[in-house]
């Protein structure tokens, strides 16, 4: 190959670094935005505290005691005081955790896997298929989702599993949804394509070239969607659909504290503001992660 | 224009079908026996099957749907299980509540939105944008039952200026337009309108900001065009957009309402929903849902409907 | 220098005489209005009963303004698109029929250069990993693959320790290209369709990567149909230039023929609106009359013929069949037929 083509390839910045890892790219920004660093470290903390609650906290949050109903925050021996039965709060909170999180965050996993695989399959199918598909979702999208979820929940009755039944069944459409709509813009990209020139076949392009750049965006929006769950599922539990008491979760204990706000109003609104926190954190912190994946285009 | 109507209309069809199939089957899918509300689980035979003739809960599912149906379309969706009232009376004077609530929380939510997002948008990075942008996390991510119990503390607890529950004096489900109910309401709506609120502003002010940031403004700045008609051209575009995002807002408040009037025990559709669901008021329960998700599809038709003579790029032909 | 490139070069199977390309009433009709209302409401006829028959080791041209059926045509050829009628033969055997080429087979023999450099990129894979994909398809595996694509790199004068770990939005659009026309390589094709691909470049990169072309297409026995509205690139690098116009071929012959003696009154258009560089031999320009027709349901007789300033009553009447005028050299036109019943008919 003659020297002036090499010669004259080269770009006038000479030395950039080897291999530049996109991944790398998108850390390093987050790390530099102190606020979502703040929120995914409160978030870490909830979270450790929740599943590491039975050796942390000492006090048993089942333990019931008439005499100490109640109690203000700072009383000796129970920090964040007691509730309408006499248990403590800091330990109810704990392992109230546990629950919230998990009924927050399990259902947005479930349908961010059945969502991804219906949607991405729906946008690389296109044509009929994809509206079918699309049509048959657009039944759910008629529904407000409280509403629905409440409905659900309502009918199946009382517990954890049909509240995250429920809820999963909310969440499923709107991921669908946009991971149709990310793969159908994704598809009609030139380098798809390439890929079908090389003759490869749909699910090799689907896994090689389409996934990576998908499910990013996808993976943003079921993150800003926690939030939403965690409320609506401790939301079950406030209306008395989801955890059925005397298990401890935010939501529930919120119910139960309700009556107690004429007597110690600021321990019956710390299991909500639990929710309040854990959720603002994921929020701020889907916020960040989005603009940092942004930037690199 | 009118066929992109008729279009919207007949699509709309099939999805108001599927809703009330759904609202159908939705109490069939739960457990246990719908009659367990009104007969004691040890009654004779005969008087068990006696009601269920009577309710039609002897016939198989696709007959009941078509029956319940029809008579929906009638305007009689039964008699509650519960009270023995029929559950479209219920239904419509729970509705009209809740439409009180959702109508001023999302008028005041929706003016104050569309102010704080306008001027954030105007003066990016500005204090007002830090505060809107603020607002509107909170807004969003605040669990908005507890929101109405610390604002029931507060206001009602602490400082003793509002009532904490209720529409009316001594629990009364009629609301009037009068000072004293007046007070009932306050602290229902400023709960309900924060999410609207959070979800305006952000709006509002990211497409403000985009708008501003178009090439077709600087060419209208360079042309010499006042401020003041800067802003009327901003709006104009802006307008489509805000206006979808609001009518959808709207269909969730109606419908989300749930919470909130748990809280405060505002009579509204969605306090009639829980109780319904506690009660297993199946009859009931199958009403409300009816009623609720029907008016959002209509909020939703008329959304889509409104879209086109705002927007002049939706028009089609 | 070395041939072995990736997979095995693919055979020669029909001989020098063969054309490598033989396609035959090509057509393709997007129909419009897809809701349930709107069925019937006409197709565009983006390409229209297009024939080509190109030779071994050769370039055609193919020009045409926006929307005449260029790039439809491209991706009809490498089957991106299924095409609505036509023949396809490649290199002697039929495409996508029983004893003929398979869909697969073919696409390792040809191969196509999209416009967008950067559009056409994975943007989170590596160049060497974008071009090593293609052979790793056909059964190489992956270490070999890399490897070559790395030397491949290297022949299109992208030097692979620095270039080859990088991601398309750390190239320029020239770059880009070459990495394009590597990945194109890859498959070790016997044809490669470059559609637009230099006209997103500087004028100065495109004379590298056209100079890149040509000693490729010498080097690797290449043949190439290239796609553009630019004129003077496609005399440049053409052997045989090919005329469309609203999805129909208007003229086809060896590139310097045509262009001195243009005989379609489209032709002659285009081309004298390309201003000469020669003060001594200033173009004359042939006006077009006329808007440009509505590529959806075309009217009968010769598409042409609102802006043809030739045009005669024959012409609405009767579709101007193909005519030979010369060498390999025919066009679409009643003029160039003395017994089509068009007054200046020669």
């Amino acid at each position: 190959m003659s020297n002036i083509l090499t010669q004259t390839a080269a770009p006038a910045d000479s030395a950039k670094p080897q291999s530049r890892n996109y991944w790398i790219g998108v850390l390093r920004r987050i790390g530099r935005e102190k606020v979502t660093v703040v929120c995914g470290l409160i978030l870490l903390a909830i979270l450790l505290l929740a599943v590491l609650a039975p050796w942390v906290v000492g006090a048993d949050p089942y333990k019931t005691s008439m005499i100490r109903r109640l109690l203000p925050i700072g009383s000796s021996g129970y920090l964040l005081g007691t509730d309408e039965l006499g248990r403590d709060m800091i330990a109810r909170l704990a392992y109230g955790g546990r629950m919230s999180l998990l009924i927050g965050v399990m259902p947005v996993l479930i349908a961010f896997v059945i969502g991804s695989t219906v949607g991405i399959f729906a946008g690389y199918a296109g044509g009929r298929i994809n509206m079918a598909i699309m049509r048959l979702l657009d039944v759910f999208y008629a529904f407000p989702s409280v509403l629905l979820a409440v409905a659900i929940a309502g009918a199946l009755g009382q517990g954890v599993s049909n509240s995250i039944l429920a809820l999963t069944l909310i969440f499923i459409p709107q991921l669908t949804r946009i991971a149709e709509s990310v793969t159908t813009q994704v598809r009609s990209l030139d380098y798809v394509e390439a890929a079908r020139m090389s003759g490869a076949s749909s699910l090799t392009i689907i896994r090689v070239h389409i996934l990576g750049n998908v499910l990013g965006p996808i993976f943003v929006y079921a993150t800003g969607l926690v939030s939403v769950s965690m409320i609506l599922a401790s939301g079950l539990s406030f209306l008395g659909l989801g955890v059925k008491p005397p298990e401890p979760e935010w939501g529930l204990m919120l119910n139960t504290l309700r009556s107690a706000i004429y007597v110690n109003p600021w321990v019956a609104a710390l299991p909500g503001a639990m929710i309040f926190i854990t959720s603002m954190c994921f929020n701020l912190m889907a916020d960040g992660i989005r603009s940092a994946m942004e930037v690199t285009e | 224009m009118l066929a992109y109507l008729l279009k919207r209309l007949v699509y709309a069809l099939p999805i108001a079908l599927s809703v009330t199939l759904v609202c159908f089957l939705l109490v069939h899918i739960a457990p246990g026996d719908p009659l367990n509300a009104v007969v004691p689980a040890d009654a004779p035979a005969e008087v068990v099957n006696a009601l269920k003739a009577a309710y039609g809960f002897d016939q198989p599912l696709p007959v009941q749907y078509v029956r319940w149906l029809g008579r929906a379309l009638t305007g009689d969706l039964g008699t509650s299980v519960a009270t023995g009232r029929p559950v479209v009376s219920e239904v419509l004077s729970a509705v009209r509540n809740t439409i009180l609530l959702a109508v001023f929380a999302a008028v005041i939510g929706f003016a104050l939105g569309a102010l704080l997002g306008g001027i954030a948008g105007y003066r990016h990075r500005g204090l007002v944008d830090r505060l809107a942008t603020a607002l509107s996390v909170v807004g969003v991510s605040v669990p908005h039952y507890w929101l109405g119990m610390v604002l029931t503390i507060i206001f009602s607890t602490k400082l003793n200026w509002l009532p904490a529950m209720g529409a009316g004096p001594g629990g009364s489900k009629e609301w009037m337009w009068d000072g004293e109910h007046l007070r009932f309401l306050v602290l229902p709506v400023a709960t309900l309108m924060v999410i609207p609120l959070g979800i305006v502003t952000r709006t509002i002010r990211a497409l403000v900001a985009d708008t501003l940031s178009k090439d077709f403004v600087q060419a209208l700045r360079a042309k010499g065009l006042s401020d003041r008609a800067v802003f009327l051209h901003v709006v104009k575009n802006v307008a489509p957009t805000a206006l979808a995002v609001m009518g959808l807002q709207l269909g969730y408040l109606m419908g989300g309402s749930i919470l909130v009037e748990t809280v405060f025990a505002w009579p509204g559709s969605g306090f009639l929903l829980n109780t319904a669901i506690f009660q297993r008021d199946l009859p009931l329960l199958q009403g409300t849902i009816l009623v609720l998700c029907l008016i959002f599809v209509l909020l939703n038709l008329l959304v889509d409907v409104l879209q086109p003579l705002i927007d002049p790029r939706m028009r089609r032909g | 220098m070395s041939t072995d490139l990736l997979l095995p070069t693919a055979e020669d199977r029909g001989g020098p005489a063969q054309p490598i390309l033989l396609v035959k009433g090509l057509r393709k009709y997007f129909p419009l209005g897809s809701s349930l209302f709107g069925r019937n409401r006409g197709a565009v006829h983006a390409v229209d009963g297009v024939d080509i028959t190109v030779p071994k080791r050769t370039t055609l041209g193919i020009v045409g303004e926006s929307g005449c059926g260029k790039s439809t045509t491209a991706r009809l050829l490498t089957r991106l698109i299924e095409p609505d009628d036509g023949e396809v033969i490649f290199d002697g055997e039929a495409v996508g029929t029983h004893g003929g080429i398979s869909i697969k087979e073919l696409r390792r023999n040809l191969q196509l250069v999209f416009q967008d450099s950067f559009a056409s990129l994975n943007p989170r894979m590596t160049i060497e990993r974008a071009i090593a994909f293609g052979p790793q398809v056909h059964g190489l595996p992956a270490k070999e693959a890399v490897e070559r694509s790395r030397d491949l790199l290297g022949r299109v004068g992208l030097e692979p320790n620095r270039f080859g770990g990088r991601y398309p939005h750390e190239l320029s659009g020239g770059q880009r290209q070459r990495v394009n026309i590597a990945r194109a390589l890859a498959f070790n094709p016997r044809l490669i369709i470059l559609d637009e691909s230099v006209s997103a470049l500087d004028k100065s990169v495109q004379a590298q990567v056209l100079n890149l072309l040509m000693d490729l297409k010498d080097e690797l026995k290449l043949t190439y149909l290239f796609i553009s509205h630019d004129l003077n690139v496609v005399q440049y690098i053409s052997d045989h230039v090919m005329v469309m116009y609203l999805g129909q071929v208007v003229e086809v012959g060896p590139v310097e023929e045509v262009y001195r003696h243009p005989r379609h009154p489209y032709t002659q258009a285009l081309l004298s609106a390309v201003p000469s560089l020669d003060p001594h031999h200033r173009t004359e320009r042939t006006p077009l009359t006329g808007d440009p027709p509505n590529p959806i349901n075309p009217p009968p007789g010769c598409r042409f013929r609102d802006r043809c300033p030739k045009a005669h009553a024959v012409c609405a009447s009767i579709a101007p069949p193909s005519v030979v005028v010369g060498t390999d050299h025919s066009v679409a036109c009643l003029m160039a037929d003395p017994a089509s019943g068009h007054p200046d008919a020669i």
